[in-house]
């Protein structure tokens, strides 16, 4: 796709042709230094880390450690590959923290409270998730409300939607319902697992179910937005509409689309954190959206795209986790977790923007 | 040169990189003349501009403004020198969300001289007078926003003229104006050219040449290859020496249609206005012409569904042709060379192939998954044929001029067959260079499909259609073969009368 490599000055114009042909073979560019601190940066800053945190930390450089730093960002993983989607086609989706706490909650009280199975809960959660990116795309779409306010305010109403069936308590197991008697649901066995479970890589019990489930979406959206037209599609969209609209696509289709992925990824998240969970916790989720976006905002500044894709998602949620496990086990306090996180979007941006943008220019 | 000129610039050189634009240029302004710079795209107008109003820095050479040296490193500098420009896009010039008053006052509210306080009241009064002094008959609490594209030109000329400038440039002013604004621009130029402004005008467009030069410059290569100041001025001569070329200016031959491919039936695109019918046959070029806003633009969108026909029925092959999106349209082979290639044609984050593939990606891609192979395959047949200069396929939008970039644009829409091609003002900003290179692509390849051109030019027309459609209030109303026109009828019926009665 975009490859800063191959830009030259906006002003350095080659001259119209006149004479038929093809400009000649070109040179291969040489790569100046800036562009390939552009290019590779962030990688070799990740790399950066790890050898740093190997060489100084005891205990960072082993599979279970490795294995740590996804499971810890696995959910804000997720949900920045779902807002990566609404990225694309140029819009941003600020509900994805409350649509997975929410469909925590529902799954939770699907379990609980009407003692459904593990399968019902997670449809039950997943039709959140379509249902309510569904609603923003329509809002956004044909009420013509900007895509920050419209989920801004699905945001808020989510977070209040999810305390209403429980008068706003937390949902576990034996716990008492509004009306005086005792839940009798249980967490299904099966549901739990989809937090719990380890499956074996070479060594046993090693990789949990969150972490494939990351990765397998991180692999499906990738493929999806590099190499399917309907992808191709949703960028063209978010870079130009009107020139979409003209080429023949359905431009409210693919932004409504986007959406719904956004909304179905940020249930999956909420899906993950009940199981791990293995309660329907009000005060979790807390940080879900901020992090998520950060992810996704720092994959802007991976292999210098400056725009949002898949593969710098993962990259930033993985950078994310890095960070703050390395620098766990070298024993900074954890209530500079946040500023860190803050440092790292607000340098990977500049970095995005200045550098990229100069090259462009 | 004169020795009364009020601005004098002497072997300016500008290069980026290798690439050397301007190569020593020398030029002078003198009081209350109008000179026009011509020049192909790419010829280093916009660079010299960007110099003269301190946007660049010069690499070489010198410039003096009233005797002293003008040499600005801002814009704002440039400014208070006594240089002011008005750009090409209108509205970088004027604040839409505040009132016209404000918008003219605007300079004001900046530096170490403007008041803390603001003040409705004296905005107004200052306003009234920049307006009066330039003759603006402009509601002053208007917004900005609900103004047309003329007036919000007036608005930004008298407030650059608020400075009491010595030099005035103007780099295409007309080119989003219609004949009726561009001749109250004209007057306003014909105003600032009493008051002893040196105005450098920089445009295409023939008739505005005509109407306002008192001298020509033609720019060529980064150099100067031609001064015309003798009344009469040789405008053919001006032209000549900007393409190095002769005009050329060989009558087409017109080609005759065989069948018929699409017709309309007493379409019409505007409410109040008259219905009408047309067919278009498979092989010949016709080419709509009229003023601009008579409605070109919405009978084109009107057959690729961005609009639906107010009354009337379209056929197609035959068959009735009523699609309900655009897609459809594409499917069914009518395919739009939109108007304004960066609104709605291009996706400046894509590069070439993606570009080009971009409509036929159903067509170019296998289950879904985009096949880059083939859609560069198609890119790089498209790049050949119209001589799109370029590195290689994958080159980003950003690099190529603009001729070449709309090259990219109507390559994208030639490279499926389709039945009917619509171009709507498929030259607008293009030199005549890559224009013939265009349009000699679309007249050889015209062979199976009806191609449809809007042209508000009529040189572009004659230059490269079998038969002309004359078109005055969103209906048409004149029709010619392009072999011997009547130029009086044609002319008369562009200016709105209807003479088919008539003749």
């Amino acid at each position: 796709m975009t490859d800063p490599g191959e830009r030259t000055a906006m002003d350095v114009r080659t001259d119209e042709g006149h004479l038929g042909k093809m400009a000649p073979e070109p040179p291969r560019r040489r790569s100046s230094v800036r562009e390939i601190a552009i290019r590779y940066g962030f990688i070799a800053l990740l790399l950066g880390l790890v050898i740093f945190f190997s060489a100084f930390t005891r205990g960072f450089a082993s599979p279970q450690a490795a294995v740590f730093i996804l499971q810890s960002v696995s959910i804000t993983g997720i949900l920045a590959l779902g807002v990566t989607a609404t990225l694309v086609v140029g819009g941003f989706d600020l509900s994805i923290g409350s649509i997975a706490t929410s469909s925590m909650m529902a799954a939770a009280y699907v379990m609980v409270v009407l003692e459904q199975d593990a399968m019902t809960a997670v449809i039950a959660c997943l039709a959140i998730g379509a249902l309510v990116g569904l609603v923003n795309g329509l809002i956004i779409c044909y009420m013509r409300v900007p895509d920050l306010l419209a989920t801004l305010g699905m945001m808020f109403l989510l977070i209040g939607l999810q305390r209403i069936p429980t008068e706003g308590r937390s949902i576990a197991v034996g716990m008492t319902l509004p009306d005086g008697s005792t839940a009798a649901g249980q967490f299904s066995q099966a549901f739990l697992a989809l937090g719990r479970h380890r499956f074996d890589f070479f060594i046993s019990n090693l990789v949990p179910s969150s972490v494939v489930v990351l990765i397998v979406l991180a692999i499906l959206i990738w493929f999806f937005l590099e190499y399917t037209r309907f992808g191709r599609m949703m960028y063209a969209v978010g870079s130009n509409a009107r020139a979409a609209e003209f080429a023949g696509a359905p431009v409210k289709a693919y932004k409504i689309w986007a959406y719904v992925i956004s909304g179905v990824f940020a249930s999956i998240g909420g899906i993950l954190l009940a199981a791990r969970l293995g309660r329907g916790d009000i005060a979790s989720g807390n940080n879900l959206l901020l992090d998520s976006v950060a992810a996704a905002l720092i994959g802007f500044a991976v292999l210098g795209a400056a725009k949002p894709n898949a593969f710098g998602t993962a990259i930033g949620a993985l950078f994310v986790g890095v960070l703050l496990q390395g620098l766990t086990m070298m024993n900074v306090p954890y209530y500079t977790q946040d500023f860190i996180k803050g440092a790292v979007l607000v340098i990977a941006l500049m970095f995005t923007f200045a550098l990229a943008g100069r090259a462009a220019r | 040169m004169a020795e009364d000129a009020v601005f004098r610039i002497a072997g300016v050189t500008k290069s980026f990189g290798p690439n050397l634009v301007l190569g020593g240029i020398d030029l002078a302004l003198r009081a209350g003349e109008v000179t026009v710079l011509m020049g192909a795209n790419g010829a280093g107008k916009s660079t010299l501009v960007k110099i003269l109003s301190g946007v660049y820095r010069l690499d070489g050479g010198a410039m003096t403004l009233a005797g002293a040296p003008h040499d600005p490193a801002t814009p704002a500098e440039a400014m208070r020198a006594g240089v002011v420009t008005v750009h090409q896009n209108i509205n970088d010039g004027v604040v839409a969300a505040l009132d016209v008053a404000t918008n003219l006052t605007l300079d004001r509210l900046n530096g170490a001289a403007a008041p803390l306080f603001f003040s409705r009241r004296r905005v107004r009064r200052e306003a009234r007078a920049i307006a009066g002094r330039m003759g603006l008959s402009l509601d002053l609490s208007a917004d900005i926003a609900g103004l047309s594209l003329a007036d919000r030109q007036m608005v930004a000329i008298a407030r650059a003229m608020s400075h009491e400038p010595k030099v005035m440039i103007l780099d295409e002013p007309t080119a989003s104006l219609s004949n009726s604004e561009a001749t109250r621009l004209f007057q306003l130029i014909d105003r600032l050219r009493d008051r002893g402004v040196a105005i450098l005008y920089i445009s295409h467009r023939m008739s505005d040449i005509r109407r306002i030069a008192d001298r020509i410059l033609s720019l060529r290569d980064g150099a100067i290859v031609g001064t015309f100041d003798e009344a009469p001025l040789d405008y053919e001569g001006a032209v000549n020496a900007m393409l190095g070329q002769t005009v050329d200016k060989r009558a087409i031959k017109a080609r005759a249609a065989t069948k018929t491919v699409f017709s309309a039936d007493d379409l019409r695109i505007a409410p109040g206005a008259r219905p009408f019918s047309f067919s278009l046959g498979a092989g010949e070029v016709v080419a709509v012409t009229g003023l601009v806003g008579v409605g070109k633009t919405a009978l084109a969108e009107t057959l690729f569904a961005i609009r639906k026909p107010l009354g009337g029925t379209m056929r197609l092959d035959a068959r009735a042709y009523a699609p309900a999106s655009p897609g459809r349209a594409i499917d069914a082979g009518v395919f739009l060379v939109a108007k304004d290639r960066a609104s709605s044609g291009l996706v400046p984050d894509f590069n070439i192939y993606e570009n080009i593939s971009l409509p036929f990606l159903r067509r170019l891609s296998r289950l879904g998954v985009s096949q880059r192979r083939g859609e560069r395959h198609v890119a790089r047949a498209q790049i050949g044929e119209l001589s799109i200069v370029c590195r290689s396929e994958r080159d980003n939008l950003a690099t190529l001029s603009g001729g070449n970039q709309q090259k990219v644009t109507v390559g994208r829409w030639l490279s499926q067959p389709c039945h009917l091609l619509v171009l709507d003002e498929p030259f607008q900003g293009v030199d005549i260079a890559a224009r013939r290179d265009i349009a000699a692509k679309l007249r050889a390849g015209a062979g199976g499909r009806a191609t449809l051109l809007f042209l508000t030019e009529l040189d572009e027309a004659m230059e490269t259609a079998d038969r002309i459609l004359v078109m005055s209030e969103h209906t048409l109303i004149g029709e010619h073969r392009n072999e011997d026109v009547d130029m009086d009828r044609l002319l008369a019926e562009v200016a709105g009368r209807d003479v088919r009665g008539a003749a």
